[in-house]
């Protein structure tokens, strides 16, 4: 899992890609699955009057954060704290793994149920915590599956958007014992409850994402589809809520705008299932909250990539994607797909995500269905620019680029090599047209016509 | 009003009569157009490849090439948003902010200062129209499927004035071709897999052509078109409006 994550395979978007195109029924089944939630999204967002104003209003909420981070944060620590919740900060996602299994050590659990957390992902706390002898068991259905085929999520909100019921079924009947051959989505969803409500059950401890900190009263809201976290946290004596520090708001009233937006973005549902508020530890019970920074006060500092920190992980930029659609998720080796992760990996790891703001077309579709106005497509823009600079690119695309610019920017020299191209398509279309030109794989080259256009106006210039 | 046509790189090299039919059609809405002959490219192709800092000289010859005029004119909504967007010059700030806020794509252009409400041209066709993604997001060409706001489409408005041409909809109205630039060869399995759904879209509903107010999106697609040996073929906007009636 940890390899599949991290890339470390050497594998780059492109090849990743090329690889889940070889299949194309399933990239159209991949594709038109997303595409349907799309087209949820745009109905939900068609069915309130207000919804372009929602969604600059929730931009704002969400400036107005990041411009007093520091001062929401300690307020935040501060009323948590009078509510009786133990705060913890980690600068890494070591400090944050090494917080979380001190405190499960100290409980002297083996077994944890964990709810969906994008952070414990960014953090490989799954792996971490079993290198350390603990079972984690992710109580979200999706990650659930995910986690029994030993693969990341390929989704934030969609975890496990990428399998087929039929190969669910397969899944279930080896690890769960269902009968073999059923892929019934009742059935099988039933067997996953059993599965999941007996772990919820029996398990001391429980580890959940945070959606929304609210600094005013030391609360924070989880949201989920199946109650899973609800479920988790009432049965446990010890709660863990791992969030990083730009998942704050500043007062409750502003849930009226996130959560009026989060899920419509997401799955064009009006509201989630569930949205849970957890507020203080019930009596006997310990809740602690780790805020985790992990590059993100580094990137509140810049002034090209600090808005990339209003994500509330809706991921509707996923579904809109039509890269995305067409590449999978596990295409961007990181814990976040999609153009959103293709914003935020290249922060944290430079060598390793350079790839990520080159796997889009720059068609704007990602800025457009960004329910808080995140500027997507201009970031991947200026992500290839910093990646450059700071020599994250091939010497081959480095060496034609210079020579494109230099033809470019003489107009004699452009005429004449502009010109020998042509001579080469027209006289030598082998020299061009062949398997080694990645265009002309699947792609007929363009006919070269017999004159440019600036041979045709000199032309007619002159026969005037 | 003086005006200038900028005609893009590959467009002068590969698609000559997209560069012929936006002149003549300018000129026969009346208007005088110049062809700086120096011109080459707007930069993009280093640009969105990461190279921005490569483009220098290349933003300094654009300027040096258009400062002169009142109005920029190109059939490509994409180049026209690079250098909307980017087209910075150390030396020459003040001609390059003057080349930004008046460089329009051809269509807007037609649809906004010439106000043009007749075309005489006839085109007796089933056509597609593909919303090449840099004019639409970008420009704002036409409404967005993204957002929440009432519809409307220049390039569509001009193609509705075009005797016997009948435009067919499509399942997705404005989703990406797939070109993207280099995207189109470091990317080739997604870009390529883009295209043909485009393609096939536009086929379902009958299309006999494509067009596009860019030919580099026309020119990826007519790429797999001929692959795959279909008959449907591609076409500038500024070819079809530049139709002799």
């Amino acid at each position: 899992m940890a390899e599949s994550l991290s890339g470390s395979s050497g594998s780059d978007h492109a090849t990743l890609a090329t690889r889940f195109n070889k299949d194309e029924s399933r990239v159209d089944w991949h594709d038109e699955t997303l595409w349907f939630i799309r087209k949820k999204r745009d109905k939900a967002a068609w069915q309130i009057d207000e919804g372009e104003q929602l969604g600059e209003t929730a931009s704002q909420i969400k400036n107005n954060v990041l411009g007093n981070l520091y001062e929401y944060l300690l307020q935040f620590e501060e009323n948590a704290r009078a509510n009786g919740i133990h705060v913890h900060w980690a600068s890494t996602p070591e400090d944050h793994n090494k917080l979380v299994h001190e405190i499960i050590a100290k409980a002297h659990i083996s077994r944890v149920v964990k709810s969906k957390s994008m952070l414990t992902e960014e953090c490989h706390l799954n792996e971490y915590l079993e290198s350390k002898g603990i079972e984690v068991i992710d109580t979200d259905l999706g990650e659930r599956i995910v986690q029994l085929a030993g693969e990341p999520p390929s989704h934030i909100v969609l975890p496990c958007i990428h399998w087929k019921k039929e190969e669910i079924g397969d899944l279930f009947s080896r690890h769960l014992g269902t009968p073999e051959g059923n892929s019934d989505p009742q059935f099988l969803t039933t067997a996953a409850r059993l599965h999941l409500r007996r772990h919820c059950m029996s398990s001391k401890l429980a580890i959940t994402g945070v959606n929304f900190a609210v600094a005013e009263t030391g609360e924070i809201v989880v949201c989920t589809s199946e109650g899973n976290a609800d479920l988790e946290v009432q049965l446990a004596d010890v709660h863990i809520a791992c969030m990083g520090i730009e998942k704050i708001i500043p007062q409750r009233k502003h849930l009226g705008v996130f959560l009026r937006l989060l899920a419509r973005s997401a799955t064009g549902q009006p509201i989630t299932t569930y949205s849970s508020h957890f507020r203080r530890p019930r009596s006997g019970q310990e809740m602690h909250i780790i805020l985790v920074d992990n590059g993100r006060s580094e990137r509140l500092g810049s002034n090209d990539f600090r808005n990339a920190l209003k994500c509330i992980r809706c991921g509707a930029c996923m579904n809109t994607c039509p890269v995305y659609r067409r590449s999978g998720g596990h295409s961007y080796h990181y814990a976040i797909a999609g153009p959103i992760g293709a914003i935020l990996a290249p922060g944290l790891d430079m060598k390793q995500h350079a790839d990520l703001p080159f796997a889009s077309t720059l068609c704007g579709s990602c800025s457009n269905v960004c329910p808080v106005k995140i500027d997507i497509h201009d970031q991947l823009y200026k992500w290839r620019q910093v990646l450059t600079k700071n020599d994250h690119v091939s010497e081959t695309k480095k060496s034609g680029m210079r020579a494109m610019a230099m033809v470019l920017s003489r107009p004699r020299l452009y005429a004449f090599a502009g010109g020998a191209t042509r001579w080469l398509m027209k006289y030598l279309p082998f020299v061009i047209s062949n398997g080694l030109n990645p265009w002309y794989k699947q792609r007929e080259m363009p006919m070269a016509p017999k004159q440019t256009f600036s041979e045709w106006y000199l032309q007619k210039k002159k026969s005037k | 009003m003086k005006v200038a046509i900028f005609i893009p790189c590959y467009v002068d090299q590969f698609y000559p009569q997209v560069g012929i039919a936006t002149l003549e059609l300018l000129e026969k809405l009346g208007v005088s157009v110049s062809y700086p002959e120096n011109q080459t490219c707007c930069g993009q192709p280093m640009a969105n490849a990461g190279f921005e800092h490569l483009s220098t000289e290349c933003n300094d010859l654009f300027v040096n090439n258009f400062t002169a005029f009142d109005h920029i004119v190109s059939p490509s909504g994409s180049c026209v948003l690079h250098i909307k967007d980017h087209l910075h010059s150390v030396q020459y700030e003040k001609d390059a902010l003057h080349i930004r806020s008046n460089v329009f794509e051809l269509t807007e252009f037609l649809t906004d200062v010439l106000k043009v409400s007749d075309i005489k041209s006839r085109f007796r066709h089933k056509v597609g129209f593909h919303q090449s993604c840099h004019g639409q997001r970008g420009l704002g060409l036409s409404q967005m499927s993204e957002l929440v706001a009432p519809g409307f489409s220049k390039p569509e408005q001009l193609l509705r004035m075009v005797e016997g041409l009948e435009l067919i909809s499509l399942d997705r109205k404005d989703e990406c071709c797939g070109f993207g630039g280099t995207f189109s060869v470091s990317e080739e399995a997604v870009s390529v897999k883009m295209g043909k759904d485009r393609v096939a879209d536009h086929l379902k509903y009958g299309a006999e052509y494509i067009t596009a107010s860019d030919m580099s999106c026309l020119m990826h697609l007519e790429g797999i078109l001929k692959r795959q040996k279909s008959s449907t073929k591609v076409i500038h906007i500024a070819e079809i409006l530049n139709t002799v009636k």
